[in-house]
């Protein structure tokens, strides 16, 4: 027994929210990943996620439709990416500064278009789909197949933009562009373009990791909601060696200590009763962590971060 | 040898280019032509403006005034891609390679007739095809990083080749390879020149061009000078119009006074970046006044030996003395306070703060003791004379000594470097590469100051690809193969071919007395 | 026509002076939008945020309050950037310099005299900055890990252990539910200047710190150091310098000014420890623009932090005469160091137009 329940029963349990919880995150880390991987650091992550947030509540309050509400949000998150796009790419900036820039225009912006938002409900809620013969796979299918469809999607993503990085010519295209951006644009490759388009992934993927948060999640508009989930994301994206299928695993963990937050909270026999404050210390000190392991396994492995990351490219250098 | 038939049609013409950069005009109305089947020697200087020339050509550079026709139709190219559709390939002196990844993610880069989804199955196929065809071994499989410099060239070439050259231009393309590997390319080269392929074989070396060239164009100050058959000229009117007067060919050094023992290497071993042994049980001495020279071909270990030396990188079994101490492992900054200076490899990027002053550039080894610091602060106006001093004595050419040291012309910023390297009167000097990419002028002087600290009694350990530049500055010759030494030998007894021999592996046969 | 970005061959002097203040003219252009599109008319939204900072002595005195501490955290951060070293947790290190006054005033020495108490407290809060400062550094300099992830975390864990003090152990008897401890003893509080809130001994300090910390950088050898490091780190390697000790030293002077600052923040203005927001409204944050739009100097710092503590002042006037949530100075923020950055670039680069080749 743990905590009053079965064994397995809390692990299911657990396992299954760490999925849902992580959802934001996986979002956000394959949108930087491929980002990075184009060589733009983009920090910028928590501002796009929060402005996700922001225009998905609103969109969905405003329309009722919460898939339109979604991809507005994914598309707010991408029209913020292609400013840091612009500073970064075009004009070179330094990008520390720029991403720090753009978070916190997209914290201030957000909570001023969110304001006449906090306390009001959504009309709509999306809900669960399970999947009818997968989900009765004893242990794993009710932890992978009672999920909402954006959950699907995040875990769909998985694969597919590993496929794309690995076994294509655009994945080619743009690793090359991450580690040698002179060799690619020597050989024709537009290297402004790939970055272009990896970083407005980058941020239609955290938009709608934002999205997920006030849509599907809490559901509900609080200011600065997000609380520091873009810099997890950048933490998740070092952990997970700037591959699609670790930033899963990165996710669920992250997802995983997040709802233990949770669940330790209440006295017992419920919970074991710790402040709440100091639970809520626990994903920032686990980012950490994660981050010196990653940064570790890094060095020792000499898989590097792309080449080129974070350096802005120009051409005619002399 | 027999001739090779007359040159076809011109395949390539440039008329009147014009290339400014701020505040240089590296090309001023340089004309060139290239007929297909030959092999056309671009000569010039260090800075002679070849380069520049071949990358607007090639679609890197965009050119300010003239024209370029290609097979007689006038074209604009304003990229790379441009150029490698009207069929002209570059292979770059620094390879444009992406190193993590494989040699056919390598060709595929950028290729518009790949497919989409799994693109490499059929490139690998058409990789071995050109391989048998034209004598370039490499595993489509291999990594970039694992393969030797020379095997990393076949890559470029087969690169440029897939994508349909017709113009072949190799950039000073024997700079990173062993003697042996020089006739292979060369061998490749008169292949596709026989297949009626172009050839642009852009050096600064006139036995390369005596060896390899049909025809010649020489190029001195951003201007062309002339276009000659390499059958109607020879050496001393190559080098007369290259540099513009006579310039004598350095002889080899007078053998000098040894002094007592200034730095041992003993059983040195230590590992590169990758973590795998790049120095392996490596012995030397080198004694006061005498310079040591370091031969072979680039990633053999030579700069791993330079920065176990000074300090930069650890050792993992063996001794570093230096006057009979044992400096192994120590700090860098230990290290240059016992006398080490360290003329690095990589001017700007190591050597230099280029948005710092140059006088502040010239304390960077100094500023840690008085006179040009006392306790916790700075001492800025004997900061100002000492550079003031420096620049006088040593000739550096700058606007004034508070100018940011960017501003410098390449071998200015190298003086400023030595400047700061010997005046502190070093017992060593390690220079790695110091002439690399300076003009003929710029060169001398360098030398010259190594030579007159040599004659103060400093050892000096000089690494460097030249040849020409080892053989005519040292004392003895170490050759280094593999990260070991493939024999240490006396200048004045040693050929060219044994040396060349050496750097690809052979090892020094015992000597038979005599 | 086509526009290329070049780079410029030398630096323009006219350009380096007047491009901070050209991007800041252009961010107030875009927020007077944003305001525009808020429904409130740009022009009673400026004059408001004038008037509230500089129009009247309270004004005035209020924008000095609020400059004191964005003037020690920014030369802190001028010092930190200046290595390379992104320092993005001073706002952790504010909160566990007060956080460590709080417990030498309270618990520790509550008894003392002032002339005791108050400079135990101004050491003690350096300490507790200087260690929150530490654990970055030295993350970033044995481990090399990132250090705006790694200092921007510790502030989210400063912000919670302050949350758990004010909520748990530390929640004043008297105080039913507050969130905040006791009421400082007089001996722990800074002296004000006649009638306002500005605790003088920490703007004296901050503006001492300001010109120390300037000599610090152009004149010592640890300076000199430091920047060399932040504009060529591997010619700093070459030259013997030690990345570690100056990684560490520069956070911990940076995480320890910062420190100082929550100190003056508790002793000076609210005497006592009260929930994070309540003690920074975002100071470490906004003085990393302050430090950047200084250009990291330390002396250009105290301008940028009146000019800031300006707009804090008149944005709570309008805050709360307009009914903006509190996030707006972030956006305020945002525009300003996007413009900055923007201008900055075009220092270095100039904008080329050239006609398209015809053929």
């Amino acid at each position: 027994m743990i905590l009053g329940q079965p064994a397995h029963q809390f692990i299911m349990a657990v396992l299954w929210a760490a999925i849902r919880a992580g959802t934001p995150l996986l979002f956000g880390t394959l949108g930087e990943i491929y980002a990075e991987r184009s060589g733009v650091l983009n920090l910028g992550v928590e501002g796009m996620m929060i402005m996700g947030a922001v225009t998905g509540f609103g969109v969905t309050l405003a329309t009722g439709n919460i898939w339109l509400g979604v991809a507005l949000a994914a598309l707010a998150g991408g029209l913020l990416a292609l400013v840091h796009a612009l500073l970064s790419v075009t004009l070179r900036a330094n990008q520390v500064v720029s991403g720090l820039a753009l978070t916190m225009f997209g914290l201030g912006m957000s909570g001023l278009l969110g304001k006449r938002y906090v306390g009001t409900p959504l009309p709509c809620r999306l809900r669960a789909a399970p999947i009818p013969m997968l989900e009765d796979i004893p242990f794993l299918g009710p932890i992978l197949f009672q999920h909402d469809p954006l959950v699907y999607l995040s875990l769909f993503l998985v694969p597919l933009l590993w496929f794309v990085l690995s076994k294509t010519k655009a994945g080619i295209s743009i690793r090359s562009v991450g580690e040698a951006p002179a060799t690619a644009d020597a050989l024709g490759v537009n290297v402004f373009l790939v970055r272009y388009l990896c970083v407005f992934l980058g941020g239609l993927l955290a938009g709608l990791g934002g999205a997920y948060l006030s849509v599907v999640y809490a559901p509900a508009w609080i200011e600065g909601m997000t609380a520091g989930a873009g810099w997890i994301v950048i933490a998740l994206t070092i952990f997970a060696m700037w591959s699609p299928t670790r930033a899963l695993l990165g996710a669920c963990l992250f997802g995983g200590v997040k709802v233990l937050q949770y669940r330790l909270q209440p006295p017992p026999p419920e919970g074991l009763g710790i402040s709440p404050n100091l639970l809520a210390m626990l994903p920032f000190i686990f980012t950490i962590i994660v981050l010196l392991a990653g940064t570790g396994e890094v060095i020792r492995k000499r898989i590097g971060a792309p080449s080129a990351l974070g350096i802005p490219y120009a051409r005619e250098e002399k | 040898m027999a001739e090779r038939q007359g040159w076809g049609e011109v395949v390539v013409s440039m008329r009147g280019i014009v290339k400014r950069f701020p505040g240089v005009l590296a090309n001023d109305h340089v004309d060139l032509e290239v007929r297909a089947g030959e092999i056309h020697a671009l000569l010039g200087e260090n800075g002679a403006g070849k380069t520049t020339l071949m990358n607007i050509l090639y679609g890197i550079y965009q050119l300010d005034e003239g024209e370029i026709y290609v097979k007689g139709k006038r074209v604009t190219i304003r990229s790379p891609r441009d150029a490698i559709e009207l069929g002209i390939g570059m292979v770059h002196q620094h390879f444009m390679l992406v190193y993590p990844h494989t040699v056919a993610e390598n060709i595929v880069l950028g290729l518009s007739s790949a497919d989409f989804l799994f693109p490499l199955r059929r490139v690998k196929g058409k990789i071995t095809d050109f391989s048998e065809r034209y004598g370039l071994k490499v595993s489509p499989e291999a990594k970039i990083w694992q393969l030797s410099a020379g095997e990393q060239q076949r890559v470029e070439i087969i690169k440029a080749l897939y994508r349909g050259a017709d113009l072949l231009i190799l950039d000073e393309p024997t700079s990173m390879l062993a003697p042996g590997e020089v006739e292979d390319l060369f061998t490749t080269l008169r292949r596709m020149a026989e297949g009626g392929r172009a050839i642009v074989f852009i050096t600064h070396k006139l036995d390369e061009v005596m060896a390899i060239s049909d025809r010649v164009t020489v190029l001195r100050q951003g201007k062309a000078v002339a276009t000659v058959e390499k059958s109607r000229t020879n050496k001393q009117d190559l080098t007369r119009m290259m540099v513009g007067r006579e310039v004598l060919f350095l002889l080899p050094r007078k053998p000098v006074e040894k002094g007592v023992i200034v730095l041992e290497v003993e059983a040195l071993h230590a590992l590169n970046d990758k973590g795998l042994p790049a120095l392996k049980d490596l012995s030397f001495t080198v004694h006061g006044g005498e310079i040591l020279g370091i031969a072979g071909v680039a990633g053999n270990g030579q700069r791993e030996l330079v920065e176990v030396i000074t300090g930069l990188r650890q050792a993992t079994k063996g001794k570093v003395i230096l006057l009979g101490k044992d400096i192994t492992n120590s700090s860098p900054r230990e290290i240059i306070g016992r006398g080490v200076a360290h003329i690095p490899e990589e001017r700007i990027r190591t050597g230099l703060v280029p948005n710092m002053s140059v006088a502040e550039n010239l304390i960077l080894k100094a500023y840690r003791s008085s006179p040009c610091s006392q306790r916790l602060f700075l001492n800025y106006a004997f900061i100002g004379q000492h550079a003031e001093r420096l620049i006088s004595d040593y000739e550096i050419v700058t606007p004034s000594k508070d100018a940011p040291a960017k501003l410098l012309s390449g071998g200015n910023i190298q003086k400023l470097i030595l400047a700061r390297e010997t005046s502190e009167e070093p017992v060593l000097i390690v220079a790695a590469h110091p002439t690399y990419g300076l003009d003929v002028g710029a060169t001398g002087r360098i030398r010259h100051l190594l030579l007159e600290q040599s004659a103060r009694g400093a050892a000096i350990l000089l690494v460097s690809e030249d040849l020409e530049e080892i053989m005519t500055m040292s004392d003895r010759i170490a050759v280094m193969f593999e990260g070991r030494i493939a024999g240490i030998v006396d200048t004045a007894k040693a050929g060219v071919e044994e040396i060349g021999a050496m750097m690809v592996g052979a090892r020094k046969e015992q000597e038979r007395g005599y | 026509m086509r526009v290329r970005v070049e780079k410029r061959s030398t630096l323009s002097r006219w350009m380096t002076i007047s491009a901070p203040i050209l991007s800041l003219a252009l961010a107030l252009l875009v927020i007077a939008l944003v305001f525009w599109g808020y429904g409130i008319s740009p022009l009673l939204a400026y004059k408001r945020i004038f008037m509230g900072a500089f129009g009247s002595p309270y004004g005035l005195s209020e924008t000095m309050v609020k400059a004191t501490p964005l003037m020690i955290c920014g030369v802190g951060l001028a010092l930190a950037f200046k290595a390379l070293v992104w320092n993005i947790g001073a706002e952790g290190q504010l909160l566990m310099g007060a956080v460590a006054a709080t417990w030498v005033a309270l618990y520790l020495l509550p008894d003392a005299p002032a002339a005791v108490l108050l400079p135990c407290m101004f050491m003690a809060g350096f300490l507790g900055g200087a260690i929150w400062g530490l654990i970055p550094g030295i993350l970033k300099a044995k481990l090399r890990a990132n250090e705006v992830i790694t200092s921007l975390m510790m502030v989210y864990i400063a912000s919670e252990l302050v949350n758990y003090l004010v909520y748990g152990p530390w929640k004043g008897p008297g105080e039913w539910g507050f969130p905040y401890t006791t009421k400082f003893p007089p001996s722990a509080q800074l002296p004000r200047l006649l009638g306002t809130r500005i605790h003088y001994p920490t703007l004296i300090l901050a503006l001492l710190l300001a010109v120390l910390v300037y000599v610090l950088v152009m004149r010592t050898k640890l300076g000199y150091e430091i920047r060399v490091t932040g504009e060529n780190p591997e010619a700093a390697r070459y030259a013997g310098m030690s990345y570690f000790k100056t990684v560490v030293l520069v956070m911990l002077i940076s995480g320890g000014l910062a420190g100082l600052a929550g100190v003056g923040e508790v002793a000076g203005i609210h005497h006592r420890l009260r929930y994070p927001q309540g003690i920074s409204p975002g100071y470490g944050f906004t003085a990393i623009i302050v430090a950047w739009l200084g250009r990291l100097n330390p002396l250009a710092v105290i301008l940028t932090s009146l000019l800031f503590g300006g707009l804090l002042v008149g944005g709570d006037a309008i805050q709360v005469a307009l009914g903006l949530p509190v996030a707006t100075i972030n956006l305020f923020n945002g525009v300003i160091l996007f413009f900055v950055l923007g201008g900055e670039l075009l220092t270095r680069y100039k904008i080329a137009l050239e006609r398209r080749r015809e053929d």
